[in-house]
């Protein structure tokens, strides 16, 4: 077709003058400036020396004077010290809270994306409200109803049990902030993954012979497996970043995360800024396959789009 | 259960029994127990936000024992939203950096989408992958990043607004790219074609024909953009200077667990009217756009598929 040719040439003459790279320079300026050499500076601050005389840390910004120091003390910490406990810690929270997520929201899910019928509109809008309600105004309401004088003292003081002082060191109570915290961010692309399966395959299977829990577990469970692993994906790496939601529902240090170490060893004390980004990396470093298998995915879809 | 206890007819109640074993082989048929879940879990997941909201209402001090309902906490008590500097203050801190963040993100993400989507060749996959890092770089580590180059590096920038409208665009930009990009993937490149055809210059076809066209995804962006940057915390924590850079949400974090009075509620009860208001025209915008170029698909299933 003609006009496809025309396109052709418009674009190659776009792509010769640098139309497309001009309009891309500014984003990507900003990025390279904003995003990636404040990356380098995470990994220059770890690598780098202490000042003598103010016991301040000093980045080394030139890869040949790095000072592997700090990751050694942070492996070290980690590896049968301090920090040992808390990653352990960290790592159980979030990974009883994705289970959790999955047991809670992949019902939800399911039932709205293919039981709701009339009611889906609504459903649909309880699962997207809490995106528009700000995280801490979402831990704030918790903090509202555990306190020593809130309202869930009160129902169990109906039944005659003692206050609880729910919000000092308490496992249960900040694992549950975790999964109410990120839940929607679960159950939103796994309702977008249940509500793509075509009703013909479910039907299909049906027709073949398969009883209702065969279609779900051999068709439904399958074709959604790609929004289970999205939805887990999405939580599990601010959920290993998080510090707000234990200090918030404890402030104890029984339920320390890692990410509230990183937090404190960057903004209390001076000469520990080259451990904190020592240990921003190796979080970094361990979230990091979680993060490339999301990209994949990502593009994965773009290009479907595109098709 | 043992196999023994369920001979069929053996019992009485069969009947139950034979229930809960066809809703053991297949938990998902029975709707009803699907419908008791998902009622308990609307509860959970609404009612502990909508008594924080009540409760900014409260005419009493306390935030768990209703005495009535006032207005004081917004306007007239001393230490209400209006009459609190620090929580006014706050408020004043969120709004302008989101209309910062808006007007500054929502430019250079449009141009840099239309650029990737339309650039082939060495440099544009390297591009299109710097773009994406933002989307998954953890919070903590974002706001790690920003704090020590600020602190280290770009010491010439001032911890407080600047450095938080930075690091606010900066997240922005690649959510901006997003959902530009979707509908110029829907558009496709006829119309630019055709008017190039027809004489218009490069320029000439971006500027006239698919701007015009794009107006209500850059539209919807803004809107996004400004419920990014007034949703962030994490960012804005890190980069604060002194109290009067505080934003709603690091206000919040510094004074759920010392005992506020419902002031508090009242301000994270505005903050979450202007979010709504915000997501609001995003949708509405959006939907209409579709509606016009007749394109399938809800408004709805643009913004889930946004969040993925």
């Amino acid at each position: 077709m003609p006009s496809n040719l025309a396109g052709a040439e418009t674009e190659a003459v776009g792509q010769r003058r640098g139309v497309w790279q001009g309009m891309a320079a500014p984003g990507l300026g900003w990025l390279v400036l904003l995003f990636l050499v404040p990356f380098y500076a995470i990994l220059a601050t770890g690598m780098g020396g202490r000042d003598p005389i103010f016991n301040q840390v000093q980045p080394a910004w030139n890869p040949l004077d790095w000072n592997p120091q700090a990751f050694i003390d942070v492996a070290k910490e980690l590896f049968g010290g301090y920090l040992g406990p808390t990653a352990v810690r960290t790592i159980a929270y979030v990974f009883i809270a994705c289970l959790l997520c999955i047991l809670i929201g992949y019902p939800m899910a399911y039932l709205v994306s293919r039981k709701a019928g009339r009611w889906k509109g609504l459903l649909l809008l309880i699962i997207i409200a809490p995106f528009w309600i700000n995280y801490l105004m979402r831990m704030m309401a918790w903090v509202n109803l555990l306190s020593p004088d809130g309202q869930i003292n009160k129902i169990i003081g109906f039944f005659g049990v003692p206050p609880v002082d729910w919000l000092a060191g308490n496992h249960f109570v900040v694992i549950m902030g975790l999964v109410y915290g990120y839940i929607p961010f679960f159950i939103l692309p796994l309702f977008a993954a249940l509500d793509r399966i075509d009703n013909q395959v479910l039907e299909a299977a049906r027709d073949m012979g398969a009883s209702p829990a065969q279609t779900f577990w051999r068709v439904t469970v399958p074709l959604s497996k790609q929004g289970i692993l999205a939805g887990l994906v999405i939580i599990a790496l601010p959920m290993f970043g998080d510090y707000y939601t234990p200090n918030l529902l404890s402030g104890s240090p029984r339920t320390r995360m890692i990410g509230n170490d990183i937090d404190q060893l960057l903004n209390a004390t001076a000469s520990g800024t080259g451990q904190g980004a020592a240990l921003t990396i190796y979080l970094m470093l361990f979230v990091g396959v979680l993060m490339i298998y999301y990209l994949v995915n990502v593009s994965r879809a773009a290009k479907e789009a595109r098709r | 259960m043992t196999a023994t206890t369920v001979q069929p007819g053996q019992i009485a109640e069969g009947g139950a029994i034979r229930r809960m074993r066809g809703w053991m082989a297949n938990p998902w048929g029975q709707t009803r127990f699907l419908w008791v879940f998902a009622w308990l879990f609307a509860i959970w997941s609404i009612v502990p936000v909508a008594l924080a909201i009540m409760f900014s209402f409260n005419a009493g001090r306390s935030r768990s024992t209703w005495q009535g309902f006032s207005t004081r906490w917004y306007w007239s008590d001393p230490r209400s939203v209006v009459n609190d500097e620090s929580l006014l203050a706050a408020l004043g801190q969120s709004l302008r950096l989101a209309a910062i963040t808006m007007l500054i993100a929502t430019p250079i993400g449009v141009a840099l989408a239309i650029g990737l989507a339309r650039w082939r060749g060495r440099g544009a996959k390297p591009a299109a992958f710097l773009m994406t890092l933002p989307l998954v770089t953890p919070e903590i580590v974002m706001g790690v990043s920003l704090f020590l180059v600020f602190g280290y590096l770009y010491d010439f920038i001032p911890f407080g607004t600047p450095a938080q409208a930075l690091g606010h665009i900066t997240f922005t930009i690649s959510f901006v790219v997003i959902i530009v990009r979707g509908r110029l993937f829907a558009i496709g490149r006829d119309y630019e074609e055709a008017a190039m055809d027809l004489g218009a210059s490069q320029w000439g076809a971006i500027r006239r024909v698919l701007l015009p066209m794009l107006s209500p995804a850059i539209f919807a962006s803004l809107a996004i953009a400004f419920a990014l940057s007034i949703d962030d915390f994490v960012i804005s924590m890190f980069l604060t200077s002194d109290a009067s850079s505080m934003t709603v949400p690091v206000k919040l974090y510094s004074a759920i667990r010392n005992a506020p009075p419902p002031s508090l509620n009242a301000l994270a009860s505005i903050m979450l009217a202007v979010t709504v208001l915000a997501v609001s025209v995003a949708t509405i915008v959006m939907k209409r756009g579709k509606k016009r170029t007749g394109e399938g698909g809800s408004a709805m299933e643009t913004l889930v598929q946004m969040e993925i």
